[in-house]
């Protein structure tokens, strides 16, 4: 009897850790599946706002237009319908406020009770309009016809080059500039923390003796566990007003800022993931080297560093990881600027900036808030390609010994 | 073949190692300087903020004055709310993949998960959190939702280091003690858990560092731009160190008059990691004595 | 004539003695065999030969160690000289990542060689004494990795013969080879003595009655006995050494 309960005792102990060996693996899926039940669900969406609607003139031939086009009639850059495949005459823009330059206030009814009417008559009478009212104005036997708009594509999701998530009549959400500006801002990152991290590398594993070795080693421990807030925060009153003197800049908020900074934050994962690689270089095979005449630093660059060049990738392909998720720093330094980016000094925006500082401010379930879940399926594919990477590099090293 | 003076191939090898190792030296050294010019600026900008007063009061007029405390007391129920959560789970987890699993895919997967999980950015917990702790559960912007983001956050660290832990344990001492008729949890709890626990422990403390320090998981789950109170239940909202120090510094009501909330803000944040690796080195050290006296 | 002659060496580990006062002097183009029981200390006194201990931390060596008549512990001898006058052969095979020809050439690149036809000249040599030369030499290009370990042990050999050390040093070169192997490795250590003077480590006896003409034995940091190996073998004066001989410990 006493016995039994035991073996129950074992089991029941034996389910919870299999149970808490799991969580990881649940946390997983379940951020693949809310990230991507939220985000996929943009490409079911039209770029109008909820609540509103375009229509136009009956006789008009055009019957749909793209968000791009859309926003360059709104922004005045094509005032032709001949432009968007249709007669050759100018549009006429009408949005819901311009109605008092075609009524009175008595004409329009008390609480607007005429309005729905009135847009009839507005949108009959000129052939070549082009109006956009909110729903509740729709008349139910409306003469004009209504623009559709496409769903968002993949494709104008990803190769898209305006970001603006928020703007009338047709929001527009490419996200081009946000992932090269997440790119240039990694690289400029790497590029800096590379050589630097290698070289303290090399130092730490080779060359430093024990003492200073043993004082070194702390001291970028704790660079590592420095919140990147305080980075940022650095990068905010030191960096940028440096960047913005030496460089002669309007403003000192730039991709190098975010690269400086990144790149500072990275060092601490590059020097100790190569650091230990390098120190994995067999002693058999570095005294072979020795023993064959060569000096120390011969031995470094012909036998350990071609011996460890799997961990450096390593060290480097974690170094771009970092960086690329990083979010606060990089959102306090670059300026936050969406567009595609040319030189390292200009503002840029990454996408985990975008994110923090939108997210907000856009209604739950809405548009926006749809494309900023898009944006973190998208982040968040990208550093699952980087983990995956580094696994495979490390089985790979692995099975090579 | 003479070698008793230094022949021509050994003075270019010489010269070119002197060079690079001078570089080596340079480079390292820059780094280091680097890290302690973040430091040192901080700690000297901020030291002339920190008073009784900047830590044990309310922020005033915008948060240009004032203290910090709600930031202090949020950062704190933040921490040991994530770690209730991730030590827990996280110490369990790594008994399952170290002492438990068998040798399957079902281990490779969970080890594979585990790792993904550490890489993850930390605004994607944010997103995750919000979804499923903030409104899919209806816990709302809280301390609950912020402890259980931070907390699988910090999750993988903890795993980690428990599994390193646990396999630096000889398993001559398992074997032995089921040889003794002790079953497996037996084992594991009497004989190799208190053997790790000086490495667990150290672990779970560098979590607390990283865990402090965590701005993007907070965003939208926990963090208050500003309460003039402190918090209630773990269903209150809170102000949180880091997310102060980012309003402060950015989009605060006065960027410039509160300079100096910003940067005895930093100090604290500093302080805090600083204690925290000081605290897990010693440990360290204390457990390594004792172990070797033993 | 001598080609290694040491005076009275003494190594310290910290504060270990591993080595209490040794010496002895080493023939040209002869082998020694060093024998003796695990932490004798003979792979130690090897190692000074080409100042491999300096790589430890806390070595002290006194005495004096001469070379072809140079004392190699004087200051202005630079160890990477000396390292291409005294080639060295490991317990296990340990080739770089290397291809086989990059292997070979390692040691002569590494001294400042740059002239392409004379490297390959000197590859093809040393290979042709390891004997290894008809083996590999249609896949010079491959990794190192994909020979046998008695290849990669030849290849080991090959590589310090090609920057011409006078003075071969082995440390236990069979050890981690099958019979047929080592056998090779053996008749290799017959050839090479005409050129070079050859001092070999050995746990294995009857190795080192085969291949050394004489044979010194060590026994707890002590030089106990050192002589001629037949005389050793048939006739040893100490009784350590008979004691070691008949397996009675090691």
């Amino acid at each position: 009897m006493k016995r039994n309960f035991h073996k129950l005792g074992e089991k029941l102990i034996e389910g919870v850790i299999t149970a808490s060996g799991l969580v990881t693996s649940i946390t997983v899926l379940l951020i693949v599946f809310y990230l991507f039940k939220e985000g996929l669900g943009i490409f079911s969406q039209t770029p109008v706002a909820e609540g509103s609607l375009l229509a136009v003139n009956r006789q008009n031939q055009v019957s749909e237009l793209s968000a791009a086009q859309v926003k360059d009639i709104f922004d005045q850059e094509i005032t032709n319908w001949q432009e968007v495949g249709g007669a050759n005459a100018p549009i006429k823009l009408f949005e819901i406020d311009d109605i008092t330059a075609y009524y009175t206030e008595e004409q329009l009814g008390p609480d607007f009770a005429f309005l729905p009417q009135r847009i009839n008559e507005v949108v009959a009478k000129d052939p070549h309009i082009l109006a956009y009212f909110p729903d509740e104005y729709l008349a139910h036997n409306f003469p004009g016809k209504r623009i559709e708009l496409a769903n968002i594509s993949l494709g104008d999701f990803l190769a898209g080059r305006q970001w603006y998530p928020t703007i009338q009549p047709a929001v527009q959400l490419g996200v081009l500039p946000l992932i090269l500006g997440t790119l240039w801002v990694s690289l400029g990152a790497i590029l800096i923390a590379l050589p630097l991290g290698l070289a303290t590398a090399i130092y730490l594993a080779e060359i430093a003796d024990p003492k200073v070795r043993n004082f070194l080693k702390p001291v970028i421990e704790l660079l590592a566990g420095i919140p990147s807030v305080v980075y940022g925060f650095f990068g905010l009153v030191v960096i940028v007003p440096l960047i913005q003197d030496v460089f002669g800049l309007p403003v000192g908020e730039t991709a190098l800022a975010g690269s400086i900074v990144l790149g500072i934050m990275a060092l601490p994962t590059i020097i100790s993931v190569s650091e230990d690689a390098m120190r994995t270089t067999p002693r058999a095979m570095k005294e072979a080297s020795l023993a064959l005449g060569a000096n120390k630093w011969q031995t470094i660059y012909k036998v350990i560093i071609p011996y460890s060049v799997s961990g450096i990738s390593t060290a480097a392909i974690l170094g771009i990881g970092r960086a690329i998720g990083e979010t606060m720093a990089v959102l306090m330094v670059t300026g936050n600027a969406s567009v595609i980016p040319h030189t390292f000094l200009e503002p840029v925006r990454t996408i985990p900036a975008t994110i923090a500082a939108e997210l907000g401010e856009a209604p739950q379930g809405g548009i926006h808030y749809q494309a900023l879940f898009a944006l973190g399926c998208i982040l968040f594919l990208m550093t699952l390609a980087i983990n995956l990477t580094v696994d495979f590099v490390s089985a790979k090293k692995k099975e090579n010994r | 073949m003479a070698f008793g003076t230094p022949s021509p191939s050994h003075k270019s090898k010489k010269l070119s190692q002197s060079i690079a190792f001078f570089v080596f030296r340079l480079l390292s050294f820059s780094v280091v300087a680097i890290l302690l010019v973040i430091l040192g600026f901080i700690l000297v900008q901020g030291i002339s903020v920190i008073s009784w007063e900047f830590l044990t009061q309310m922020p005033r007029e915008g948060m240009t004055e004032g203290g910090i405390l709600p930031a202090i007391v949020g950062t704190l129920w933040l921490v040991v709310g994530s770690m209730l959560f991730a030590f827990p789970i996280g110490v369990l987890s790594g008994i399952y993949i170290n002492e438990y699993a068998k040798d399957s895919w079902l281990k490779r997967f969970v080890k594979l998960m585990t790792n993904n999980l550490a890489g993850v950015p930390s605004i994607v917990f944010g997103l995750f959190g919000m979804t499923l702790f903030v409104n899919q559960l209806g816990f709302g912007d809280s301390i609950l939702a912020g402890s259980l983001t931070l907390g699988l956050l910090a999750l993988p660290v903890v795993i980690r280091t428990t599994e390193e832990a646990l396999k630096s344990i000889d398993n001559s001492f398992r074997v032995g003690s089921l040889a003794l008729g002790a079953t497996k949890w037996q084992t594991t709890s009497r004989v190799v858990l208190p053997m790790a626990f000086p490495n667990i422990i150290t672990g779970l403390i560098l979590s607390i560092g990283r865990v402090s320090g965590e701005t993007a998981p907070i965003l939208f789950t926990v963090a208050a731009y500003f309460l003039p109170k402190l918090p209630n239940s773990i269903f209150d909202q809170v102000m949180a160190l880091p997310y102060h120090l980012y309003v402060i510094s950015t989009s605060g009501t006065n960027i410039e008059a509160s300079r100096a909330m910003a940067y005895g803000t930093a100090f604290v944040l500093i302080v805090i990691v600083l204690l925290v690796n000081l605290l897990a080195n010693w440990l360290r050290r204390y457990y390594g004595k004792k172990v070797k006296m033993n | 004539m001598n080609s290694v002659e040491t005076k009275d060496v003494h190594l310290y580990y910290g504060d270990f003695h591993a080595l209490k006062g040794i010496t002895m002097a080493m023939r040209k183009n002869q082998v020694t065999a060093f024998i003796g029981p695990s932490g004798c200390g003979k792979s130690t006194y090897l190692r000074c030969f080409n100042r491999m201990n300096d790589l430890i931390d806390g070595v002290k060596i006194e005495g004096d160690i001469l070379i072809d008549g140079v004392d190699i512990y004087k200051t202005n001898i630079q160890v990477d000289d000396l390292r291409k006058h005294v080639g060295m052969v490991f317990q296990k095979p340990n080739p770089f990542p290397k291809s086989i020809f990059e292997n070979v050439a390692y040691g002569l690149r590494v001294n400042g060689t740059k002239d392409k036809q004379f490297i390959e000249e000197r590859v093809e040599r040393s290979l042709q004494q390891a004997a290894l030369w008809d083996e590999v030499k249609d896949k010079l290009k491959k990794s190192a990795f994909e020979l046998s370990g008695g290849q990669q042990q030849r290849l080991c050999i090959a590589r310090a013969l090609a920057i011409e050390p006078s003075v071969l040093l082995m440390d236990e070169p069979a050890s981690a080879l099958d019979p047929l192997s080592t056998a090779k490795i053996e008749e290799l250590i017959h050839q090479l003595k005409e050129n070079y003077t050859i001092v070999i480590v050995t746990h294995n006896m009857q190795q080192a009655g085969r291949v050394s003409d004489h044979t010194a034995f060590f026994y707890l940091g002590e030089l106990v006995e050192y002589a001629k190996t037949k005389t050793i073998f048939t006739n040893p004066k100490d009784q350590r050494t008979q004691n070691y001989i008949t397996g009675r410990f090691g």
